[in-house]
């Protein structure tokens, strides 16, 4: 039955992979990274279920992580270009 | 033999999956950038919620179990916060919604969220 859910989320991988390449904004791009990203922690903590291993949940934790602060850090560069930005200056203005 | 608990956790693994596809057929099918971020969060809360829960379900009162709730608090708290920083950026980009009065007035409904990039 794992080998269910490993199939579900590989089949989803390859339709968030479809929507990143077809993409028109450059969002709709970046929402298809953040859902590959989540899918692939949701692949990690599935095989390692399935091989009878499931000591890839920390990797898939750490994933997570680096997953919030590179998708958040892409927003801001196309947001301000520049990833440096001062936002609290902005709201003031 | 299946036991109760097993059989629990099989339906909700199968759920799981339903739900991650049908997320992911969103994800390719809905016609802009705001709906395809609805179909993007059923897989990040129901799919996610539904296959960690069978796992857990499975690997019983153990490190692992500790370590797949985190994993399910990291999607329960990090999905919105970039749902919503991905709308903001997308607003600030001027791209968009796809609204039913523009829909109604072009007579298609395909011209809207024009494409541009930033």
């Amino acid at each position: 039955m794992f080998a269910v859910a490993t199939a579900a989320v590989l089949i989803t991988l390859a339709l968030a992979l479809t929507r990143a390449i077809l993409g028109p904004t450059v969002f709709d791009r970046v929402l298809a990274g953040n859902s590959v990203g989540t899918l692939a922690i949701l692949l990690l903590a599935v095989l390692g279920f399935l091989t009878g291993r499931p000591e890839f949940l920390d990797i898939g934790l750490t994933y997570g992580l680096l997953n919030l602060i590179g998708t958040l850090a892409v927003l801001k560069f196309f947001r301000h270009g520049d990833l440096a930005h001062d936002a609290e200056g902005e709201r003031k203005s | 033999m299946l036991s109760v608990v097993d059989l629990l956790s099989w339906v909700l693994i199968v759920l799981g999956s339903f739900f991650t596809i049908v997320g992911g057929i969103g994800l390719v099918r809905m016609p802009e950038l705001y709906t395809r971020m609805h179909a993007a969060s059923v897989t990040d809360t129901l799919g996610a919620g539904f296959l960690i829960l069978g796992m857990m379900l499975q690997a019983g009162l153990s490190l692992v179990t500790l370590k797949l709730a985190f994993i399910l608090g990291l999607f329960f708290f990090f999905a919105p916060v970039v749902t919503h920083a991905l709308a903001q950026a997308a607003l600030h980009e001027k791209v968009e919604p796809l609204l039913a009065e523009d829909r109604r007035g072009r007579g298609d409904g395909a011209a809207g969220g024009d494409g541009r990039g930033p």
